[in-house]
C-alpha cells in the first residue's frame, strides 16, 4: 500500500492508503480524525467539507493522492491552540447546532468565506453556503452568526491596525 | 425498619468517595419503599462535586431536539442551581428502572419527564436547606435555595451548595408527596436561552455521534440487501470479495426474513470503510426475488384514482353527513388530494458499533454502541433474540446526527453484531447514503378524497375524508388514519373519515409528526377551499369552527382545546399581516393544526414568478406548548419545522417500481439550500398548562399554508406533493 504525507492541522502526517481511498476516510479512519463528517459520499452535502491549502473542498470525493504533500486544515484544527475561531465562538453563543451532525462543514466553508470575504452579504452567503445541506434547518442561524462573526471578525482587525 | 433510614444507609454505602452529594429517581414499578435513591453509580440523577459543579444526568437520547438541555434545566430549577456549575452528561447506561423511560419520540420527553425532572430538582433543594438548617442552625423554612446555595430569608448568611455536599447526601430524602415545586414567577433558568450542552463539542469535531465510535482492534464493516425488500440470497462472489484490498473478510447471510432485524444479504468487514464500501461495487448477487416486493408507486395512483369509497373502512362517523351532502340549499365540494413517499435522510447514516464476545463456556457480551431513539427497545430485543440478560449487555446511547423518527428500528444493530459475532472482532457497521434510502422506513405516500358542505350561510356543515393508505406487512399501516382527535374531525358535528388499503410491501415507519404531515396539509388546504367557494375569510372561519371554548376531549389535557387553538390563529394572522394587500403575484396562506399535545397556526407569505418559481419569504407561526422550557431551543425547533416542511413540500418524492426504491442520493432527491429559507417568526403563548414537546408540531401546518399561499397568489390550487408535481419550483 502506497504511502504520503500530509500537513493535517499543521502536523506532518503520514498515512499508508490506497491512491483512490478519499481524503475522508483516511481522516476518519486512518487518522482518527472524525470531526469531517460522511453525509452522502457524492459531494453534495457538504458535510465532508475540509480545507486544501486553505480552500473549502470536498473531502469524500477527494483522493488522498491528489493531496500529497499539501496542507489540510479540518475543524479540529479550526481553533488556534487556546483560542476558538471567531465562528465557533459565535456558533455557540447563538445556538446554532441542532443534531450538529453537518455543523463542522458548515463551519469550514464559512470560514473560507470570511477568510476572503469579510463583509459578506446574504448573496454572498448564499453563493459560499449552499452546499452544505442542514437536515435540521438551521439555515436562519447560520445566516446570522456569519453575519456577527464578520463584525466582530472586522472589529478585530481594526484594533489590531 | 425505618424507611428513611434504609434509604440514607443506601445512598451512604454506595456513594463514590469524593463525589459528595447523589440523588437517584423513584423506582418505577418497584414494590412501595423500595423505591428511591442510590449512589453516584447506581441510580444516580443528580451529584454535586466537592468543587461545586453539579453532575446532571439526561436520560432521553439527544437527536437535534435539545432534550439533553432542557431535561436538565428543568432539575436545575428546581435545585435552586446556578447554570453555570452545571456539567450535563448523558446517562450512562441504559436502566429503565433507575432512570424512567429512556426513549425519545412523539414529542412525548418533556411531557413525560416534566414531573420526574422537577422532582429530582426538588428533592435535592430540600436535602441542601435540611443540611444548611444543621450548618446554620437555622429553622429550614427561613431557608431557600438559589444560584448553588442555601440563602437566610432574613439575614445575608448564606451556605453554597459545595459546602453543604458532604452533609446534604446524609439528609433524609423527602417525601415525594410533600415536595412544593417553585412558582413560574420564580423561575430563573426556566424560559432562558440555553445554548445546547454539547456546543463547544460539535464546533471543535469531538462531538459524541454513534459513527464517530473508535474501538481498539475494530474492523469496519458494510450489508448488503437485495434492493427489493423480501428478496432471499441465492449466492454471491465472497471469494473474490475476500480477495480485495482492505478486505478482511465476507460472508453470505441468512437473515430471518424481518426486515426490523436481519435480511438476507452479503456482509464485508475491512481496515476501513472505504474499502468495504468499494468492496461492495464488485458484489455479484444471485437474489430469488420471488417473494420480493413487487412495488409500483404509478400503480398505486392508477389504483387511488381509480377507487371509490365503497366498502372502504369506515372507522369515523358522527352525525349525519349524508344529509347535509344531499341538502340542495348546500354547496358540496370534493376533490382529492395526493402526497409522496419520503425518506428520512438523516445526514448521519444508520451505523451501530457492536463487539459480540462469547463466554466460551462462561456468560456471552454484547457491548454496543447505538445512536438510537430507544435503547430500552434494543434492550428488549437483546434478551428475546441472543438471550442476554442486563449483566450480559453494555449499551451506550450515542448521540444521533439526526433521526425524525428512523432510528427507533434495530436492524442496523442486528447487522453489526452479526458481522462481530462471524469475524470475533468490534464492528462499525455504517450503511452508505443509498443504503440509507433504499432501506428506509419510509413516510408512507397515500391519497385523500374529501368532501365537504357548505351551507347557505357560509358555514361549514359537513366534511367526508376518504383515505387511500397502505398496507404493509400484512397490516394496514398505523399511520393511514383517520385520527378522530385530529381537526375537523375532533370539533364537527358531521364528519366521516373512512380508508382504504393498497398494499406496499416497502416498510413505513414514524417520519417526523406521522400522519398529521400529511393530513395537516389534505385537511388544512381543503377547509381553505370551502373557504374560498363560500366566499368567507379563512382565519375568521376557522375560529368560527372553533366553537365554544372547551377541551375536545373532556378531561384530556393533551387533547386539543378550542380556545387554545383559536389564541394561536388570532396570534398568528396579527403578527403576520393576515388581511393586508399583496401585490400581484404574491400571497399569504394561513393554516393551523393540532397534534402532539400542540397548538399551531402558521402563516406563510410566497411570491410565484411568472415561470412558476414559488419563493417562501416568510412564516410567521403562534405556537402553544405551555410554558417553554428553553427559548432558544424551542425557537430553533419551529425554525427546523418548519424549513424541513418546505424542504419536503418543495421537490421530495420517491417512488419505487418493481419493488426498488427508485431515487438513490441527494442528486435524485431535492433538499432545500440556505438560499431559500425563508425568514421565520415564532411567537409562543405560554398558557398555564404543563408543558409539551416541540420536536414535531410545528412541521405539519407549513405545506397548507404554503398550498394556501400559492393559492392566493396565482389562483392555483396545490392537490399534489411535492410541488414540483404541480407544475412548480422553488
Amino acid at each position: 500500500m502506497p504511502g504520503y504525507t500530509l500537513e493535517i492541522n499543521g502536523t506532518q502526517t503520514v498515512v499508508e492508503a490506497e491512491a483512490d481511498m478519499p481524503l475522508l476516510w483516511v481522516l476518519r479512519d486512518k487518522v482518527g480524525l472524525t470531526g469531517s463528517k460522511f453525509g452522502c459520499g457524492i459531494g453534495q452535502c457538504g458535510a465532508c467539507t475540509v480545507h486544501v491549502n486553505g480552500s473549502p473542498i470536498r473531502s469524500c470525493l477527494t483522493p488522498v493522492s491528489s493531496v500529497a504533500g499539501q496542507q489540510v486544515t479540518t475543524i479540529e484544527g479550526m481553533a488556534s491552540s487556546d483560542q476558538l475561531h471567531v465562528l465557533q465562538q459565535v456558533w455557540i453563543d447563538q445556538d446554532v447546532a441542532q443534531c450538529g451532525y453537518c455543523q463542522a462543514g458548515q463551519l469550514m466553508s464559512a470560514a473560507a468565506l470570511l477568510e476572503n470575504n469579510p463583509n459578506p452579504t446574504d448573496s454572498d452567503i448564499d453563493d459560499a453556503m449552499t452546499g452544505n445541506y442542514c437536515r435540521c434547518g438551521t439555515y436562519i442561524r447560520i445566516r446570522k452568526a456569519i453575519h456577527t462573526a464578520a463584525e466582530f471578525y472586522n472589529a478585530a482587525q481594526e484594533t489590531q491596525s | 425498619m425505618n424507611p428513611t433510614l434504609t434509604r440514607r444507609g443506601f445512598l451512604k454505602a454506595g456513594s463514590i468517595a469524593g463525589s459528595g452529594f447523589a440523588l437517584g429517581l423513584p423506582l418505577m414499578g418497584f414494590a412501595e419503599g423500595a423505591s428511591l435513591v442510590g449512589s453516584a453509580e447506581l441510580n444516580a440523577y443528580v451529584q454535586v462535586r466537592e468543587d461545586g459543579k453539579i453532575i446532571i444526568y439526561s436520560g432521553s437520547p439527544e437527536m437535534g431536539q435539545g432534550i439533553k438541555t432542557s431535561l436538565p434545566m428543568i432539575v436545575a430549577e428546581e435545585m435552586g442551581a446556578d447554570w453555570d456549575d452545571v456539567i450535563v452528561k448523558q446517562t450512562p447506561e441504559v436502566d429503565t428502572e433507575r432512570y424512567g423511560q429512556q426513549w425519545t419520540g412523539g414529542s412525548f420527553t418533556i411531557y413525560l419527564n416534566w414531573n420526574l425532572m422537577r422532582e429530582m430538582g426538588a428533592t435535592a433543594a430540600d436535602m441542601f436547606i435540611s443540611a444548611a438548617a444543621i450548618a446554620m442552625e437555622l429553622p429550614k423554612d427561613e431557608l431557600k435555595a438559589i444560584d448553588s446555595r442555601v440563602v437566610h430569608i432574613h439575614s445575608d448568611q448564606s451556605r453554597t451548595f459545595a459546602e453543604l455536599a458532604a452533609l446534604a447526601y446524609k439528609q433524609p430524602i423527602p417525601d415525594k408527596e410533600g415536595l412544593v415545586f417553585k412558582e413560574r414567577g420564580d423561575y430563573r433558568i426556566l424560559g432562558t436561552s440555553i445554548s445546547q450542552v454539547d456546543s463547544l463539542e460539535i464546533v471543535t469535531g469531538v462531538g459524541d455521534f454513534g459513527i464517530d465510535t473508535r474501538v481498539q482492534n475494530m474492523l469496519y464493516g458494510s450489508y448488503e440487501k437485495c434492493p427489493a425488500v423480501g428478496g432471499e440470497i441465492v449466492s454471491a462472489n465472497v471469494d473474490e470479495i475476500k480477495k480485495l484490498p482492505g478486505i478482511t473478510d465476507a460472508w453470505i447471510v441468512k437473515g430471518n426474513g424481518n426486515v426490523r432485524e436481519l435480511m438476507d444479504g452479503v456482509g464485508i468487514v475491512g481496515t476501513d470503510t472505504w474499502s468495504v464500501f468499494k468492496a461492495r461495487k464488485a458484489l455479484k448477487i444471485k437474489w430469488d426475488e420471488s417473494n420480493a416486493s413487487k412495488d409500483s408507486w404509478s400503480s398505486f395512483v392508477k389504483f387511488a384514482d381509480g377507487v371509490g369509497n365503497t366498502g372502504a373502512d369506515v372507522s369515523i362517523d358522527n352525525g349525519n353527513v349524508d344529509a347535509a351532502f344531499s341538502d340542495p340549499k348546500n354547496t358540496v365540494l370534493s376533490s382529492l388530494y395526493e402526497y409522496p413517499y419520503v425518506t428520512h435522510m438523516c445526514l448521519e447514516p444508520m451505523n451501530c458499533t457492536a463487539h459480540y464476545r462469547p463466554g466460551n463456556g462462561g456468560k456471552d457480551h454484547l457491548e454496543v454502541w447505538i445512536p438510537t431513539q430507544n435503547g430500552p427497545r434494543f434492550q428488549e430485543m437483546a434478551k428475546e433474540r441472543y438471550g442476554l440478560e442486563k449483566d450480559q449487555l453494555t449499551i451506550h446511547i450515542k448521540r444521533m446526527g439526526g433521526s425524525f423518527g428512523r432510528r427507533t428500528s434495530n436492524e442496523y444493530v442486528i447487522e453489526a453484531i452479526e458481522l462481530s459475532q462471524r469475524s470475533g472482532k468490534p464492528v462499525k457497521l455504517t450503511w452508505t447514503r443509498e443504503d440509507n434510502i433504499r432501506y428506509d422506513f419510509l413516510r408512507q405516500g397515500g391519497f385523500n378524497r374529501l368532501r365537504g358542505a357548505v351551507d347557505p350561510q357560509g358555514k361549514i356543515v359537513a366534511i367526508e375524508e376518504h383515505g387511500v393508505g397502505v398496507e404493509s406487512g400484512g397490516e394496514p399501516s398505523r399511520f393511514n388514519g383517520p385520527n378522530p382527535s385530529a381537526f375537523p374531525f375532533s370539533t364537527m358535528d358531521n364528519v366521516r373519515g373512512s380508508s382504504t388499503n393498497y398494499r406496499m410491501d416497502t416498510p413505513v415507519g414514524p417520519w417526523r409528526a406521522p400522519y398529521s404531515n400529511t393530513h395537516a396539509f389534505v385537511s388544512q388546504a381543503f377547509i381553505h377551499e370551502l373557504a374560498t367557494a363560500a366566499n368567507r375569510d379563512h382565519v375568521e372561519l376557522l375560529i368560527e369552527m372553533m366553537g365554544e371554548p372547551r377541551w375536545v376531549d373532556d378531561g384530556n389535557w393533551r387533547a386539543m382545546n378550542t380556545e387554545r387553538a383559536v389564541g394561536v390563529i388570532k396570534l398568528a394572522a396579527e403578527k403576520g399581516g393576515w388581511g393586508k394587500k399583496m401585490p400581484a403575484g404574491r400571497g399569504l396562506g394561513f393554516s393551523f393544526y393540532f397534534c402532539h399535545a400542540a397548538h399551531v397556526a402558521e402563516l406563510a407569505e410566497v411570491s410565484v414568478s411568472e415561470n412558476g418559481e414559488v419563493t417562501l419569504h416568510k412564516v410567521t407561526a403562534a405556537v402553544d406548548v405551555g410554558p417553554i422550557i428553553n427559548r432558544s431551543g424551542a425557537e430553533s425547533q419551529v425554525q427546523g419545522s418548519i424549513i424541513d416542511g418546505f424542504s419536503t413540500m418543495a421537490g421530495q418524492k420517491i417512488t419505487m417500481e418493481n419493488g426498488r426504491v427508485e431515487q438513490t442520493n441527494l442528486d435524485q432527491y431535492p433538499v432545500l439550500r440556505i438560499d431559500k429559507a425563508p425568514e421565520v417568526d415564532v411567537h409562543f403563548i405560554e398558557s398555564d398548562y404543563d408543558p409539551t414537546g416541540l420536536g414535531e408540531p410545528g412541521l405539519p401546518p407549513l405545506a397548507p399554508a404554503v398550498a394556501n399561499a400559492i393559492f392566493a397568489a396565482t389562483g392555483k390550487r396545490i392537490y399534489k406533493m411535492p410541488l414540483i408535481d404541480e407544475g412548480f419550483s422553488v
